[in-house]
């Protein structure tokens, strides 16, 4: 199969045209179509992308199953993935048909929801395999609609002041990175090969009287930098996601937390250390503050959360400023823990967001002070909802916690005080997080309202069987990550690292130590 | 293969019971888990007495990242050997007491709840195993972690009642505070030395002691700084002064848990710790002597706050953190022989003293105030017997300065204990961290003696009901009482030259060689060693600055000691003074408790009263608590206040607002009213945007 990305990228697609199509009426027999076609149709894309993930060579560094072809207008469409993307892919096609499978209960325009769903998972795949600018950018800025329709119809009661605040903060960004991409395609193309191989002007420029280092470079980092803080996000450009996510429903919190926020970390890895290095080198230290202020900042605001996706949405937002940290910490164990985080939390995230999803499906409340004692009926959710809060909290045996060493030990490399205030970080998650359950779960149950609460059913269970299995096992043999992304992040530093005049290697020597 | 059983047999029990108690019920769950324990117990002593060379045995890759290599792995050498039979030994005891003890519970009734308890405790063995065999700090960590975990389930085993709530939490974070420090000593050491295992970092720890090491805002020994972040979180686990609040509250859990997690194992890791990274402490004097200080400090205070308490389990709460101060004395002056001495001796004295506060409590159905006790020594011989038996062990009754054969004769209490006071008193000249034990010493006999005396002694006090109704345990809980109560006895002379004898048995035993013959070939290198063949790897792939350090090899035994350290010849040849003086102030502490509580029951009424001052801030554990909810707590909750409020609300949004001139509560003003249909138009309305804006990139740009 020549064309097994773009098979796997557009099936969801084609399945949400059949259900546009050809699906009619309004009745249960629809919407029970509707669910199990889109069931069949993410489990079908995940099974094609085992594919991928089986036909991987991880030794390989540069890109595998590209394909290239001339599209309208002199443009090229042009996919492929590498070691950084690939498991991308994978956490897309895997949490999909979960979340599909979490929305079983969904009951106002199921149509339009599925569809909604695969048109968003389809443009989620392209934004990791994308190898042109064009490409890319349609398939990220695109991603927006569907999700803007998700909060904004599905959603809770101040939905459409959350989704105009998701779109507004995104779309800003964007239009920076889209300014920035035109003038990279005029400058040199739109093909990341080409790109990530050419040295954009690193001389010191003079704009109005300021001195700008790295020239153009960090102007271009700045501008992608616009969209990939907001995406990701980071501190202080986050506050839209605690909204997104209290209005979103469960499963589009779902895939906002464990895949959509990964793009702007993607996006770091694939733009800007490559193809902006010296803007990069320009930039690391105030990254790195930024992130580390996040990790402190918002885990305080979660420790005085009401709302249950308030508070995991600020954890969320913190577990990301490890990710940042790691990735501008420039060394192997920083990226390294950096995609493994990334990977991690789209189960840990995703679970607890569904976690959420289980007691609001049943209570209509995600007010935590409505809950209480759970635990005295509600047995197998305490023990689900226990062991994703350790996962969260970084407990060494879940994937929670490779990541948040790796990408501590990387910034310890790069900057001792960074590495201090984001370790302080595994104090604040564990205060807010078992806070957090204690509340909800844990006392006796007295609340009247709660007395007939019941506990999951098999199908919820199965829901989480996966992301358990995932979380452990990638807690106890993390290897399975490292051994796909390692070489390609390896080749990416060391490309960096020739790509930085020496003099501002010596620079940055001197200042960091 | 022995290791293995015995590090996977609690887990596998764990599971058992945790996940399959439908199918094999709540007493199969008690039993599979109780029986798994004897084995890995049986087949630790067989390691234990079997072992000849240290030996690591691979299991599989965990942790791998550039030059960062992690093995899942079980190292056994001596320090993991005894740390094996104390864990397994104390916890299949345990497990059987805990068939008894929790065989009826009020909290619980009508439900299945021992399923849970047992796989808590299972799994608790099994971390806590993970964290003695591993070959390095990371797998340590894991287990390290872990145990928090364990415990902090089982200190909330009672989920209904807010106080066990509060106490798991507490216990938690205040854990991680510790860890915070072990994280950053952890990677200091990557950084410094490319490798977390341990047979690599104490090959580089001579390269250590020479280098210097950025961090923060200034430059420190690298030897000593690290050795320093590893201690804060030995602080945190095994409750030195500082982080030690989290252990009183943890009495929240039941009986059988303070028993072994906070009495025998999971604290003592902390001690293990320190004991295991001997070669860098070895290297770190400045570390070390704050170890001292600080071990000294924690054994005082605790023994102070130990006076005055009326919880029984709280009065054993404080003696085991300020046993612990001790333990930390004797590795900061350098004999961790002696260290591990007092850590083997104390488990068994002090699970059985717990243990018998539990047959207390059981037989006073939950009464834990001993002002409610009294004359309880006929209603409940046999535990009166093991907590006597426990309390001579605990004060250190022995036979001072004559030895029958080299040996000394008394409880086990006694010879570790005397060991670490000469031992302190040779490692400072006498100073400081010696006075303070052997003040602390008298405090340890005054409170133990009154919690003997106050339980078991004088006229029955409080409810006639719960006294009338009072009785003996069952055998499942007496057995084990019978079992720690000859490891209190005995343990101490048996294995008293192994720990704390002339060189050539304490070299033997840890399998040291002597200084005369390490000193000579060292040069054709000891690499021997199995798990030596990863040196050279990491040294290839690494840069120059710090290669030098893998061309030595780490030093043989499970423990080192600098040629240059006599603490423990110092210690055999300290005055006749010096080596009575525990001995009087037990025999002064025993003195006092009798006369305050048999003699003149009056008197400690009345000297409250005088001083109310010292009364209260006894009573109030030196308001530690309070002074953290002030430092702390509050002002994290208030700051995280401000920055929601006044951050993200306030600046953030209301900055972004004003940016976008309006636009968002106009776009909800308009949307607000309309249906949702309207949605589609604006994401419509998207779609025109992208397009245009790609058309406009594809006019400039795509002609490329």
């Amino acid at each position: 199969m020549n064309n097994l990305l773009s098979i796997i990228t557009f099936l969801p697609l084609v399945a949400a045209v059949i259900l546009a199509l050809f699906l009619r009426g309004d009745d249960e027999a629809a919407a029970r179509n509707a669910k199990w076609l889109a069931l069949a149709a993410t489990v079908a894309t995940f099974l094609f992308s085992l594919l991928v993930l089986i036909g991987f060579d991880s030794a390989d560094t540069g890109y595998q199953f590209v394909e290239e072809a001339d599209w309208i207008m002199g443009l090229k469409y042009k996919m492929g993935v590498d070691g950084i993307s690939v498991l991308f892919v994978m956490l897309t096609t895997f949490v999909m048909p979960l979340t599909i499978w979490a929305s079983w209960g969904v009951k106002t325009r199921v149509k339009e929801y599925m569809i909604a769903f695969l048109l968003l998972e389809t443009l989620m795949l392209g934004v990791f395999m994308a190898l042109d600018l064009v490409l890319f950018y349609l398939f990220f800025e695109a991603g927006l609609i569907p999700m803007f329709l998700i909060i904004g119809i599905w959603g809770g009661a101040n939905r459409i002041y959350a989704s105009f605040k998701f779109f507004l903060y995104t779309f800003v960004g964007s239009v920076l990175m889209l300014v920035a991409m035109v003038y990279m395609a005029l400058e040199v193309g739109t093909d990341f090969e080409v790109l990530a191989h050419h040295q954009f002007d690193s001389e010191t420029i003079s704009i109005l009287g300021i001195q700008i280092v790295g020239g153009v470079q960090t102007l271009l980092f700045l501008a992608f930098f616009a969209s990939f803080a907001v995406k990701i996000p980071m501190w202080p450009v986050h506050t839209w996601l605690p909204d997104a996510h209290v209005q979103a429903p469960t499963a589009g919190s779902v895939v906002l937390a464990s895949i959509m926020l990964k793009m702007g970390g993607y996006g770091f890895l694939r733009f800007s250390l490559p193809m902006f290095p010296v803007g990069t080198e320009t930039l690391a230290t105030f990254v790195l503050w930024i992130s580390v202020i996040a990790i402190v900042y918002t885990s305080l605001v979660a420790l005085v959360q009401e709302d249950m996706k308030k508070l995991i949405a600020y954890s969320s937002i913190a577990h990301m400023g490890y990710v940042t940290a790691g990735i501008f910490s420039l060394n192997q164990q920083g990226l390294d823990g950096a995609i493994f985080q990334m990977v991690s939390h789209g189960f840990v995230a995703g679970a607890l967001f569904l976690c959420v999803g289980v007691i609001y499906d049943r209570m209509h409340t995600r007010e935590i002070s409505a809950y209480g004692g759970l635990v005295n009926r509600m047995p197998a959710y305490a023990l689900i909802f226990m062991f994703f809060t350790m996962a969260n909290v970084g407990l060494p045996g879940t994937s929670g916690f490779v990541g948040e060493f790796l990408t501590l030990v990387g910034m310890f490399k790069a900057n001792t005080w960074v590495a201090f205030v984001a370790t302080s970080g595994v104090i604040l998650s564990a205060s807010y997080a078992l806070y957090l359950y204690r509340r909800v779960v844990f006392g006796d149950l007295i609340k009247e309202s709660l007395k007939a609460i019941t506990d999951m059913d098999k199908r919820e269970r199965m829901i989480f069987a996966p992301l358990v299995a995932m979380t452990l096992l990638l807690g106890v043999y993390p290897s399975l990550v490292t051994d796909i992304i390692g070489p390609s992040v390896e080749a990416l530093l060391s490309n960096y690292h020739a790509a930085i005049p020496t003099e501002l290697v010596e620079a940055a020597v001197s200042t960091s130590h | 293969m022995a290791a293995q059983i015995v590090l996977f047999a609690p887990l596998i029990g764990a599971l058992i019971a945790g996940f399959g108690h439908r199918v094999i019920g709540d007493k199969g769950a008690q039993v599979v888990t109780t029986a798994l324990l004897f084995l890995a117990a049986a087949l630790s002593w067989s390691i234990f007495f079997g072992l000849e060379e240290p030996q690591t045995v691979h299991l599989m890759n965990w942790v791998q990242s550039g030059s960062l290599t992690v093995d899942w792995s079980i190292r056994l050498d001596r320090l993991t050997a005894i740390m094996l039979i104390v864990v397994t030994t104390v916890s299949s005891l345990v497990h059987l007491y805990s068939m008894g003890y929790m065989a009826h519970d009020p909290q619980f009734e009508g439900e299945s709840y021992r399923p849970r308890f047992f796989a808590y405790l299972s799994f608790f063995t099994f971390t806590m195993l993970t964290l003695v065999t591993s070959d390095n700090l990371l797998q340590m960590f894991f287990g390290w972690e872990g145990v928090g975990v364990a415990s902090y389930l089982l200190i909330g085993f009672y989920y209904k009642k807010p106080s066990a709530n509060a106490a798991a939490i507490k216990a938690f974070v205040v854990n991680r505070v510790g860890d915070f420090g072990f994280a950053l000593g952890i990677f200091g050491l990557f950084y410094m030395t490319d490798s977390i295992r341990f047979d690599d970092v104490f090959a580089a720890v001579p390269m250590l002691a020479e280098k210097n090491i950025t961090f923060l805002w200034t430059e420190w020994n690298a030897a000593n700084l690290l050795a320093f972040l590893l201690f804060v979180g030995a602080m945190g686990k095994s409750a030195q002064l500082f982080l030690h609040t989290w252990l009183p509250d943890a009495m929240e859990g039941p009986t059988p848990v303070s028993a072994l997690i906070h009495a025998a194992t999971m604290v003592t890791a902390g001690v293990f710790l320190v004991c295991r990274m001997s070669p860098l402490m070895e290297h770190a004097p400045e570390a070390t002597a704050f170890i001292t200080f600080l071990g000294a400090t924690t054994a005082f205070v605790a023994a102070t706050i130990g006076l005055v308490q009326n919880d029984i389990k709280r009065v054993i709460a404080y003696s085991t953190m300020s046993q612990l101060g001790y333990m930390f004395v004797a590795a900061g002056v350098g004999v961790y022989s002696v260290a591990m001495f007092h850590l083997f001796t104390h488990a068994f004295f002090k699970a059985m003293l717990f243990l018998g506060a539990g047959s207390v409590i059981h037989g006073m159905h939950h009464e834990q105030d001993m002002r409610n006790y009294g004359n309880l020594r006929k209603k409940l011989p046999v535990t009166f017997w093991a907590m006597m038996i426990g309390t001579l062990a605990i004060t250190g009754v022995g036979i001072p300065l004559i030895t029958f054969g080299g040996l000394p004769i008394g409880f086990a209490g006694f010879l570790s204990k005397d060991a670490i006071i000469e031992s302190a008193y040779a490692g400072t000249s006498g100073g400081y961290a010696f006075w303070m034990l052997v003040i602390a010493a008298l405090f340890t006999s005054f409170y133990s003696w009154r919690l003997m005396f106050m339980t078991f002694y004088g006229k029955q006090r409080g409810d006639k009901h719960t006294h009338d109704q009072a009785h003996e345990s069952p055998l499942v809980m007496t057995i084990p009482l019978g079992v720690l109560a000859l490891g209190s006895i005995f343990a101490g002379m048996i294995w008293y030259g192994s720990f704390f004898g002339d060189h050539h048995k304490l070299n033997h035993f840890f399998g040291i060689e002597s200084h005369e013959v390490a000193a000579a070939p060292a040069a054709d290198g000891h690499d021997a060693a199995p798990a030596d063949d990863h040196a050279p790897a990491a040294t290839a792939d690494h840069g120059t600055d710090h290669g030098e350090a893998m061309t030595h090899a780490a030093p043989m035994g499970a423990i080192y000691m600098a040629p240059d350290n006599h603490v423990i010849d110092d210690a055999h040849h300290s005055p006749k003074w010096v080596k009575v003086s525990p001995f009087i102030a037990m025999v002064i502490g025993f003195i006092v408790a009798f006369w305050f509580y048999v003699v003149n029951t009056s008197l400690p009424k009345r000297l409250a009263a005088t001083f109310p001052f010292v009364y209260q801030f006894l009573l109030n554990k030196w308001y530690f608590d309070e002074i953290y909810d002030v430092l702390f707590v509050k002002p994290a909750f208030a700051i995280g206040r401000f920055l929601w409020k006044r951050g993200d609300t306030q600046t953030i949004d209301g900055f972004l607002n004003g940016v976008a001139m309006g636009i968002v509560p106009w776009f909800t003003k308009m949307a607000g009213r309309a249906q949702s249909g309207y949605v589609f138009t604006y994401a419509f309305a998207m779609i025109i945007g992208i397009v245009a804006l790609v058309s406009l990139m594809l006019l400039n740009g795509g002609s490329h």
